[in-house]
Parts: structure tokens; sequence; C-alpha cells
């Protein structure tokens, strides 16, 4: 196989790999649909001029007690419960700030299975069935009887009844706990605190893409850079930052603020309030007396913000301002922020809207 | 559209007259001017040779009612030779390169002041645009015209820096959009020298990248993938505009999802 001399045609041929796998689905389901179909009309057929009269009393037949499958069905039920409290017992000792995703996953994937396991198991070995071609009936109270005898003897083969109901309430139970386990999270019960926290204290330092603090004389006007806290994840959406420069006289920040851009120069929390994603749109004037003024432009749906009114929504869906961090200058000449963010980092959720950011 | 664009050649005309009649007055020019069709004010009979006197004159009629007749701009819009007001940065330490990139593209001369400048069509020959570049740059100190090694960058690592700092108002595949106030021009059809200029000059809503930011090699690469989009290698056989994974994930989708229905009715029908 030769190396293809550009990166972009993996995702061509990945797509047309996935549009005939696509066709290839769909064709081997409509053959198989036929198949059966063929079968079950010979089965049909089969059964019409076969079968013998049912029994008098008994339109279905009366099927052998399978204690065997009983025992199974209980166990995936208690299996299902089993899973699904997993997922409650994940959810109640992992604190919000390190939630092992996968785990919550795979716990309520696992319950789910499991139920299903079992209602197939139910279906097919539990359950008597049989088709029976009959003529539509007048209103007749000897064949309601019979119809009520039948739905009674269909569950005739289960004879521990009342374990599988158990097991079948204590998996629903489990399941539905398991449903509403994630509610804790708004209440008072849980500490809720890591969520807001942030990597910003007094002095802790700006640094670039590639790790490097940055300094405060090599940030220019016109342009923007991305900064991260130091030390710190850069995946964490509270570490992301933008940082741009305009003229001190330029600024207009809020009351209470007018120490937290040393030389004009401004960070704001990078993830947009609107729906988290990553701002990476500065516009800036060339010429500010016939052109639009700066402003911090969300790509996703062009919420607006304007850094020197501390990015206060001018545009778009935003609910609020982009959080900023007060900065400083330390002994070295380095960026570092002067205290936390101003508000909440990332998307607007209920109640977020309401807060001064 | 003919109405405002006589209008925009009258006033360009009116403007120039006034400019001419300033600079006759001060005694500066001697040769003869005339206007053509576009608006633009060029002497009657022009050297075959680039030369600052050439560049002045052309100054002198075509610029100076914004950027000032020495270049030093003009911050308040003020009604200049004509009817239409005139106001525009200095110009003067902007160099030869912002000359270069502005007269090359079209992005200058502006019809009015609150125009976006775009890629129009080039107004002046190049012997004209090399005549008011060498007179820009001798306004002040500023950059020259740039020149970047193209076959010294990288794709795939401009591919990758063109990604951080540039596609998100001009697409990953630099087929341009919009920003909130402006649009944003696609980038084929342009020439290294220029793609290079704009990245340091930032023009109109564009942020500028400085060396600090962008260094001399990364900015090669940079170019050279920009250049690379004037002929996207489409593997896949269709483009669908090139306007990223996101169209030509929906349209697969939507492909494979026609292909299955049909599968399923050709089925159907085959059984019925």
């Amino acid at each position: 196989m030769s190396r293809p001399p550009s990166g972009e045609s993996r995702p061509g041929r990945g797509r047309r790999a996935i549009g005939w796998l696509l066709a290839a689905v769909a064709i081997f389901y409509g053959r198989l649909r036929r198949r059966r179909r063929e079968r079950d009309g010979e089965d049909a057929e089969h059964r019409v001029h076969v079968s013998s009269p049912p029994p008098p009393g008994h339109v279905a037949p009366h099927p052998e007690p399978d204690s065997s499958a009983e025992l199974l069905v209980a166990a995936l039920l208690l299996l299902a419960a089993l899973f699904a409290a997993g997922f409650v017992v994940v959810y109640a000792v992992f604190s919000p700030g390190s939630m092992p995703n996968q785990l919550l996953g795979a716990c309520i994937a696992g319950s789910l299975l499991f139920l299903a396991a079992a209602l197939v198991v139910v279906a097919r070995r539990l359950v008597a069935s049989e088709e029976i071609a009959e003529d539509y009936p007048r209103e007749d109270p000897e064949a309601q009887e019979e119809i009520a005898q039948l739905v009674r003897d269909s569950a005739g083969g289960i004879t521990r009844r009342k374990l599988l109901i158990g097991a079948a309430s204590t998996a629903g139970g489990a399941l539905g706990l398991a449903g509403l386990a994630p509610v804790l999270s708004l209440g008072p019960l849980w500490d809720t605190r890591p969520l807001d926290a942030t990597p910003w204290r007094r002095g802790r330092r700006l640094v670039g893409v590639d790790g490097k603090p940055l300094r405060a004389s090599a940030i220019e006007e016109e342009t923007f850079y991305s900064a991260f806290a130091e030390g710190w994840d850069q995946e964490d959406i509270s570490s992301l930052l933008v940082v741009v420069r305009l003229q001190p006289s330029a600024l207009k920040l809020p009351r209470g603020r007018e120490s937290w851009a040393p030389y004009g120069i401004l960070a704001y929390s990078r993830i947009c309030t609107h729906a988290g994603c990553a701002i990476n749109l500065y516009r800036k004037p060339r010429f500010p007396v016939t052109e639009p003024r700066p402003a911090l432009v969300c790509p996703c749906h062009y919420s607006t913000f304007d850094p020197a009114d501390g990015a206060r929504v001018i545009f778009g869906p935003a609910g609020r301002p982009l959080p900023q961090l007060p900065l400083m200058i330390d002994v070295n000449g380095y960026l570092a922020a002067a205290g936390d963010l101003s508000g909440r980092v990332g998307p607007a959720w209920w109640g977020v809207r309401e807060q001064p950011a | 559209m003919t109405a405002p664009s006589r209008q925009t050649a009258c006033s360009w005309l009116a403007r120039a007259a006034a400019v001419l009649t300033l600079v006759g007055l001060a005694g500066g020019v001697t040769t003869a001017l005339a206007a053509s069709q576009n608006g633009i004010v060029r002497p009657s009979s022009e050297p075959s040779t680039p030369s600052l006197e050439l560049g002045r004159q052309l100054f002198s009629a075509n610029c100076a009612s914004c950027h000032g007749i020495a270049g030093e701009g003009i911050s308040r819009p003020r009604i200049g030779a004509g009817v239409v007001p005139g106001a525009g940065p200095p110009l003067q330490g902007v160099g030869a390169l912002a000359a270069d990139f502005y007269l090359r593209t079209g992005f200058m001369p502006l019809a009015g002041i609150h125009d976006e400048p775009a890629n129009h069509p080039v107004q002046f020959t190049p012997t004209e645009i090399a005549s008011m570049t060498a007179f820009v740059a001798s306004l002040g100190k500023g950059p020259g015209i740039l020149h970047p090694e193209v076959r010294r960058g990288n794709v795939s690592r401009g591919f990758q820096l063109f990604t951080e700092d540039c596609a998100g108002c001009h697409q990953s595949l630099g087929r341009g959009g919009y920003v909130t106030g402006a649009r944003v021009p696609p980038l084929q059809g342009i020439d290294a020298s220029e793609i290079a200029e704009a990245v340091r000059i930032g023009p109109y809503l564009m942020p500028r990248f400085p060396a600090s930011q962008i260094s001399e090699s990364q900015l090669a690469s940079i170019v050279r993938y920009v250049l690379t989009t004037n002929k996207p290698d489409n593997r896949g056989g269709w483009s669908i505009g090139n306007l990223g994974p996101i169209p030509e994930g929906m349209v697969a989708w939507l492909a494979a999802l026609l292909l299955g229905v049909s599968c399923l009715a050709v089925s159907r029908r085959l059984r019925s």
C-alpha cells in the first residue's frame, strides 16, 4: 500500500468506506427480513394444516415449568440492579471535579444490558406463545372467558412468580434510583464548590501555548494571545485565557476593576459563556475612526464581547460577560493573576446568568 | 450599481481636481494629469520605469484626500476635495510593506471611507504600484516588501499554525467567512508576499501577528499552506466547497442515508 502524500486522503477514503458499509448493512438487513418472512410464512401454513385443535379449556398449550430459566432471569435482574446501584455508589463516592464518566457509563450500560438479557430469556423460555388462526368472533362470553384463560395460562409455566417479581422490582428500582442520582448535584447536600474551582490565585503566572511565562512587555496591541495557568492542566477550561492589549485610555472597565489591566493588558476566560466554545476570533480596527471597535468573537454563534468594557456582550446569544482575570506584573516582569476570575467559567446554565460576572 | 459608481468616479475626479489645484498652486506639479474612467488620476505621459516622482504625483492625486498630502493621516472625516468625506490612517512609517499589500490586492483605493477594503480589481499598473510603494516607503522608516521563503516552509506545520491563529475567521481551507462587522476574505489567488504582508499588517478588523508571535519560519509555513489551498488535494473526489469537515460530514451522512433508504426500497420491491 502506497502512502498518500497528504493527510486529506484518509477522511475522504473513510467517508467512502462508511458509505459502502451502510449500504452493505442495508442490503443485508433487507435480505435477512425477506428470509425471515419466507420462513414465517411456511410455518404459518404448516400450522394451519397440521396442528390439532387445542384441548378443551386450554387455548394455549400449558408449558412445562422451567425452573432453570426462572433462576437465570432472577440472576440477570439482580445483576442489572447491582450495576444500577453501582452507578449511585460511583456518583456518591467521587467528587464532582473528578467524576469518572466512563465508569458511570459502564454502570448504566451494564444495567440496561442485563435487563435486556433478562427480558429476552423471559420472552423465549417462560412465556408461552402460540399463533392461532380464527374467525373474527361475535360477542361471546364463552370466547371472552377463553381469552382470559389464555392470558392466565400464558404465564402458567412460571412457578416462582414472587421471586421474579421481586427481582424485577429491585432492578427497576435501582435503575430509577440511578437515574435520579444526578439530581443530588443540584441540591445543598453536595459540596459543589469544586465545580467552581479555578487555578487562579494571586501570583500564579500566565504561560503561553509553549508553556513559557508571558512577559508583559512582549504583549503587543492589535493582536491576541492564548494563555494558560502555569503548572496547570491545559485541558482545564478554567485555565484557558485570551489576552489582549488596548490603549489604557480606551478602557472603560466596570467599577472596582480599575487596577485589573496594567498597561491596558486584559485577560478574559476563553470559554464562551453561551455554549462553551473557545473564543478564537479577535477583531481589531486598523483605523478606529471608521471601523468597528475591538471585540472578542466566538466562532460558534458569533457572541461578541467588548474587551474594553469587561467583555460586555455587544452581540449574539451569550447571556453574560466573559469572566475577567485581574492581572498584575510580578517583580520579574511576567504577567500573573492578581486574584481569581470575576465569574463562573463556562457555558450558561440554570441560574448562572443571574450571577454578576 | 451604475449610479453609485458614477458618483464615486465623479467624487474622485472632483477630489483629484481640487488636489491638483492645491498642488499646482504650491508649484509642485508641472506634469499634466488626466483622469481615466474609473476615477484614477494619472499623468498624461507616464514614464515606463518606476520613479519616486511618479509615485508622489499618483499619491497626491489619488490617495492624499484620505491619507493627507504628506501621508500624515486624517483622523476626523472632513469634506476633502469632493463632496465625499475623506479620512484615513497615517502612512508615515508603514513602509513599502503596507503600500505593496494594499495596492496589489486592490484593497486601496476605497470608494468610501466606511467601506471594507476587499479584493477589488487592481486600479494601477505594476509600474505605478512600484512608484507609489517607493513614495510611501519614503514617508518614514518602515518595513520593506516581504518575500517569504515559501520553499523552506512546512505545509503540515503551516496547517497547524493556520488552524490555531487564522482558521477561526478564514476557515480551515481559507475559504473566508464572516466575523461580526466584516466579511472575511477567501485566501485564494493571492501571492506569497501578499499573504505574509497581511499577517504582519492585520488589514481592517484582522489582528496583526508580529514576529514575536509568528516567527519568519512559521510565517513561511503558513504561506506555504495557504498557497496549497488554491488547489486542495480533494481525495474524496468532490470538494463540497472546501468548507471544512462539517459540511463534508453532513453530505457524507446524507448520501449514506439516501443510499440506505434506496437499498431498503429496492429490497422491498424485489420481495413483493
